[in-house]
């Protein structure tokens, strides 16, 4: 019974950890998923002629055709042949940078999604999304290429599971495709020269791309009062107030200066920039996040 | 324990934490309420943002003050603050507690006990030896003084007497005590004999407090019969300004429920102590009275009860045709005629005239032949309880009544033509009475000696003869026989009811014995003689606080002392019960008077107006609290831990919390009269819960059939029918309670039967249905009627009768024959009617005005055949095809006619005297 018992127990306690460990991915990839199919609508053609697997549409034959592609049941209805072309289906490559740090497990409510929770929701959302059009997609932090399919949403999935370092997430633009587009998806309210510096990266890179910030209805709100102690999520910047309501004010307005320099930047470099709140709908996030991509085009 | 002003304390070195609120003032204001430590993301933005004002490191005023005075609070609290404290004298040694427990202090008895209980208490506190002694029932042996606390569980089981305080036996008692005592003393208020006394021997052993409740005492007074009515006297003890009170005369109606049989308000006019006031009442109901009392005075002496001496007695006089008129003092009924003037009605007529009157006493003077019709009504009367007192005479001497044959009018037989006795042709002296045996109604009464017969009747010396002789002559001749007959009796004179014969109408005897002979149906006067040699039974007891309890087998009182006697211990007031006549002693006797109770100056007068002691502690201790809950929503407001939607319900929780806290009192009043409000709207119809559900459904189903029924053809629209919980619910509001007997039923507590019987007393109607009507015909015994035997057995049922067919419930709305239910055919038995109602050739109906039966019984299945579910539809099926459909409607048509029967009582009963009614109009 004993050599059982314990036989049995490491084993039971690996199952239990690696089942622990493996919950969040099917969950999210599984919400993304769901997301994303809210947003297919069908196929995504640059609607123009081309390799790809769509029909897009016949013309006359012309000289210089080889004549494997003529396609002979349509052409066997009429005089002329015709040769069927098919819509041009290019990939494109996505990176997204998904800030993973501490200050985005933020939540001010229990009701609330934490930042990092629709963060990763939207990031795992919009590769689904982009994988069903053909697009390769990549996690910066990951650090591999862009690719397509299950295996790879797999990764993204385990990549964005994972809670990375430090008090503010600091973008990394260093592995990015030339010519790719890029999504930053993350609060912003660290360092912005980091961000800067990124952005000026993929600028010379001729990277097209999305800021996306996501802000806890508290970070827009500020309601607090009394005598507080206000520290980051990791315990690195501290800040002591006795009143904290007189600071509500102030605190707005360089909320708002921070919110414009981003916009600004996104402008500049010919990004797009929008803020989300996590007590908004992801969907309508999405939808708004997956137009900036494509339109970026 | 110090008193400031109203208030004192148990524990007042504790308020020197006093001393210490400045401190804490001082050090709550230097501490600034803690700092919050709060995550956030944007603290990165408030880098460097200074606070523009640094004055609060100090806690706001406001709730410093507040927790300031939340332990003041907690302090004030633990000192024991108490409300109106009574302030010992902070003796020590034995203490009597002496209580007049007379009937005066019934009305307050409770807060008597009360005070004891407090007085108790002290004297637990102080440690002292106590005695409780009650001046009604004062100990035989040296008072015992026993721990308070062992007095305790006796307060509930001393109770007022019904008498005044006895304070020589007290002083008795309270002179066994060794050393002195201090002495608190309840007194009743009223003045008795001897209190003066007492109080002296009181203060003479140590410190007397008299505890008085300033309250008038009110009394009834003596009752005198006049023509109208009866005059009631009521008294108070202390004339203060005019006074309102309520006298009301109980008695049994002719049903034999007690009610209040005349009420009369009146008003003590201002400095007053007595007023008389008539009740007027007619000598039908005068005769029924049993008790006056004073409205709302709960008291033995607020009670009068009264014997035979309030019934007037009718005396029949009848004589044979006088011979020779105007000489008065010949007269055969001259010397009744006196005898009786101003104690009873008399009434003279012919024979049958006088019997249809139906008096008490009927006299017959030297009547010697009675027709048949005569002798019968006679003789029905006589066995109804008449007395009949016949004197003797010439025609009676000279006829052959009674002369083969013992008449039935007569109590014995008569031998021819009578004996003369001293006469001119006579041999002998007139002969004098014998004294009374012990067996005759007239023993105790002294014979005069100048009571002499010269002639009379004589009797057959017949075997049962001298059990029937109550008067002899010396010579042991009879003089006076008598016989019973029926329930009444028959008495011969033997000797004219003139002076012709003898002296004995001239003479005190004879009004005496004629006394003692129409005591046997009622009394006029009571005099020490009427009672000599009579044993009086105590029947009922009045108790202290005026009600009526058996007797038991107390003792019997002599007759003779019964007249002197007031209430006391060993002749309590109460109803005693004579050979032939029931009396009544009472509290007060007709002179006696109340007197307020004056107590020499200097005495500690301890009264009950300074209000009741209270301890403070818990209200403090809720303020305490109270303040708290607010200085925590005040700090986390301030604090900022309070926001959003908590903010506004915060405030709105603690208040419900307090109010939960604060003292509550009544909520099921209310309840009651929402039953009351749902019950009374309209009329409800109502069945009996039996606590088996089907039944219970089905018969609030069939309750609802019926409810719908009374609603489309009636003007009854009774509301949803009401389940009635017999243990629980009120059961006044309904006219009639539908009960399905179930065999499973419990039954009910002993306090149910008695709702149940004040029920029906006062006119409620119970429909009982055994539900077995299939299967119970000729009288088998099934479970549900041996059920309803159970169940009916505690309740006050008359005599019942099968439904005869003149009933007025054959035809308060629909004239009906049956009363089929699910079953057909089963009986159904209403209150009998009087068997004195006989029909009348060509009426259809007997004059039945009788009241509404309290019960309905049978074993229809009622319910079945009136069930309804909502929409109307039939619940159970009732017989087969056309014909069920006619029993169901005749199961309806019996439902609505015993709904208007319970609601209209006998109103088409009267309705037959309608045209004879419109015919004596002139119409």
């Amino acid at each position: 019974m004993t050599s059982d018992a314990a036989s049995i127990r490491p084993h039971a306690a690996l199952r239990a950890s690696g089942e622990a460990l493996a919950a969040p991915w099917p969950a999210l990839q599984a919400e993304a998923e769901h997301l994303a199919r809210t947003l297919l609508i069908g196929g995504h053609g640059r609607r123009q002629s081309g390799r790809g697997d769509e029909f897009w549409q016949y013309r006359n034959a012309q000289a210089g055709d080889a004549a494997r592609d003529i396609d002979w049941r349509r052409s066997g209805r009429s005089d002329a042949h015709f040769v069927r072309e098919k819509e041009w289906q290019a990939a494109q490559s996505v990176h997204l940078w998904v800030d993973g740090s501490a200050a985005m497990q933020f939540t001010s409510d229990k009701d609330l999604t934490p930042k990092s929770v629709r963060a990763g929701l939207l990031a795992m959302a919009l590769s689904v999304l982009l994988m069903k059009g053909g697009e390769r997609v990549a996690l910066a932090s990951l650090g591999t290429p862009p690719r397509t399919g299950s295996l790879q949403l797999t990764r993204i999935a385990e990549g964005l599971s994972k809670v990375g370092e430090g008090d503010y997430g600091l973008p990394d633009a260093g592995g990015f495709l030339p010519q790719s587009r890029a999504v930053f998806i993350s609060d912003f309210l660290g360092p912005v020269e980091a961000l800067e510096e990124a952005i000026a990266t993929c600028a010379a890179r001729g990277i097209k791309g999305v800021l996306f910030q996501i802000l806890d209805p508290a970070e827009e709100a500020f309601p607090y009062q009394g005598r507080t102690i206000f520290t980051s999520m990791g315990g690195g910047l501290v800040h002591e107030t006795l009143r904290a309501g007189d600071l509500r004010d102030r605190y707005l307005d360089r909320l708002a200066t921070r919110k414009e320099r981003l916009a600004h930047l996104a402008r500049e470099a010919g990004w797009r920039y929008d803020c989300h709140h996590t007590d908004a709908s992801a969907q309508s996030a999405l939808l708004w996040l997956y137009q900036a991509v494509e339109g970026t085009g | 324990m110090l008193v400031l002003g109203p208030i004192g304390f148990a524990a007042p070195w504790v308020l020197a934490a006093l001393l210490a609120l400045p401190i804490l003032w001082w050090v709550l204001r230097a501490v600034p309420p803690a700092p919050l430590r709060r995550r956030f993301p944007g603290v990165a933005l408030l880098l460097g943002l200074t606070d523009e004002e640094v004055e609060t490191d100090r806690t706001p005023w406001w709730p410093l003050l507040l927790r300031t005075l939340a332990i003041a609070a907690l302090i004030v609290a633990f000192a024991g603050p108490v409300l109106n404290p009574r302030t010992e004298r902070g003796a020590s040694g034995p203490l009597v507690i002496l209580l007049d427990a007379s009937w005066a202090s019934a009305q307050d008895w409770a807060l008597r006990m009360g005070r004891v209980g407090e007085a108790l208490d002290q004297a637990a506190a102080d440690d002292r030896p106590v005695s409780i002694i009650l001046a009604t029932d004062a100990p035989q042996d040296t008072p015992s003084f026993l721990a308070p606390r062992a007095w305790r569980p006796q307060l509930a089981g001393f109770a007022p007497a019904p008498f005044a305080p006895d304070y020589a036996a007290t002083e008795t008692a309270l002179a066994q005590i060794e050393g002195g005592f201090e002495t608190l003393w309840l007194s009743d208020g009223l003045d008795h004999d001897g209190r003066g006394d007492m109080l002296d021997t009181l203060e003479a052993r140590g410190a007397v407090a008299v505890f008085e409740n300033p309250r008038n005492i009110l009394a009834v007074g003596a009752t005198q019969v006049t023509p109208e009515g009866v005059e009631v006297t009521a008294r108070r003890a202390t004339a203060t300004g005019a006074q309102e009170i309520t006298l009301v005369a109980r008695g049994p109606d002719p049903a034999g429920i007690e009610r209040d049989l005349a009420r009369l308000d009146t008003a003590f006019e201002a400095g007053e102590t007595s007023l008389t006031a008539a009740l007027e009442m007619p000598p039908e109901i005068r005769n029924r009275v049993t008790r006056f009392e004073i409205d709302g005075q709960r008291h033995a002496a607020a009670t009068r009860l009264t014997d035979d001496s309030l019934k007037r007695r009718e005396i029949g006089l009848v004589t044979a045709r006088e011979s020779r008129e105007g000489l008065e003092l010949l007269s055969q009924l001259h010397y009744i005629r006196a005898a009786f003037e101003g104690k009873a009605d008399l009434i003279s007529g012919a024979l049958s005239d006088l019997i249809a009157a139906n008096p008490d006493v009927m006299v017959l003077a030297d009547v010697a032949q009675l027709s048949g019709g005569e002798a019968a009504d006679l003789i029905e009367w006589t066995n109804a309880g008449g007395v009949l007192l016949r004197f003797a005479g010439p025609r009676l001497a000279a006829s052959d009544v009674s002369r083969g044959d013992e008449d039935p009018m007569m109590p014995v037989r008569l031998r021819a033509g009578g004996r003369t006795i001293g006469g001119a042709m006579s041999w002998g002296e007139p002969k004098a009475l014998r004294s009374f045996a012990e067996t005759s109604p007239f023993y105790g009464l002294t014979v005069p000696d100048d009571v002499t017969v010269s002639a009379q009747v004589l009797a057959q010396p017949d075997p049962d003869l001298a059990a029937r002789v109550i008067a002899t002559l010396a010579d042991g001749t009879p003089l006076v026989t008598r016989k019973p007959v029926g329930t009444g009796q028959v008495v011969l004179f033997h000797v004219t009811a003139n002076a012709e014969w003898s002296t004995l109408p001239l003479s005190e005897l004879f009004v005496s014995m004629l006394d003692r002979l129409a005591l046997a149906s009622g009394r006029v006067t009571l005099e020490e003689a009427d009672l000599a040699g009579q044993v009086l039974q105590p029947l009922r007891l009045l108790d202290g606080f005026g009600a009526l309890t058996d007797a038991g087998n107390r003792a019997p009182i002599e007759g003779a002392d019964f007249l002197d006697a007031t209430a006391s211990r060993a002749t309590p007031p109460g109803l005693y019960q004579g050979t032939e006549v029931s009396l009544a002693l009472n509290v007060l006797g007709p002179q006696d008077t109340l007197a307020p109770a004056n107590w020499p100056s200097g005495t500690a007068i301890v009264g009950s107006t300074a209000g009741q002691e209270r301890p403070l502690l818990p209200h403090l201790l809720l303020a305490a609290l109270a303040l708290l809950a607010i200085d925590l929503i005040a700090s986390l407001v301030l604090s900022g831990r309070l926001t959003g939607p908590r903010a506004a319900a915060a405030p709105v929780i603690a208040l419900a919390a307090l109010v939960t806290l604060a003292p509550n009192q009544s909520r099921a009043q209310d309840i009651d009269a929402a039953f009351a409000l749902a019950a009374t709207d309209e009329v409800a119809l109502a069945h009996v819960l039996t606590g088996d559900t089907e039944l219970d459904d089905l018969a609030y189903s069939g309750l609802v059939g019926l409810s719908r029924i009374l609603t489309q053809r009636t003007s009854v629209e009774p509301v949803p029918p009401i389940g009635v919980d017999l243990e629980t619910d009120e059961l006044g509001f309904f006219p009639l309670l539908y009960w399905p007997v179930s065999v499973d039923q419990p039954t009910p507590s002993a306090e149910a039967y008695a709702r149940l019987n004040a029920y029906l007393r006062t006119g409620g109607t119970i429909l009982f249905d055994t539900r077995d009507a299939d299967i119970a015909a000729f009288g088998s015994a099934t479970p549900t009627g041996t059920k309803l035997q159970q169940l009916a057995a505690p309740l006050d049922i008359p005599p019942l009768e099968e439904i005869p067919a003149d009933h007025v419930l054959t035809r308060t709305f629909y004239l009906l024959q049956d009363f089929p239910g699910r079953h057909t055919g089963g009986p159904l038995w209403v209150e009998a009617a009087s068997t004195e109602v006989q029909s009348v050739e060509g009426m259809p109906f007997r004059n039945l005005n009788d009241n509404v039966t309290p019960v309905v019984i049978g074993g229809n299945d009622w319910a079945s055949a009136w069930a309804m579910d909502r929409r109307g539809n039939y619940l159970r099926p009732v017989g087969r095809g056309f014909n069920g459909e006619r029993q169901r409607e005749i199961a309806y048509r019996f439902g609505v006619n015993l709904m208007m029967y319970v609601l209209t009582g006998n109103y088409k009963s009267d309705q037959v005297h309608v045209p004879a009614l419109l015919d004596r109009l002139g119409q």
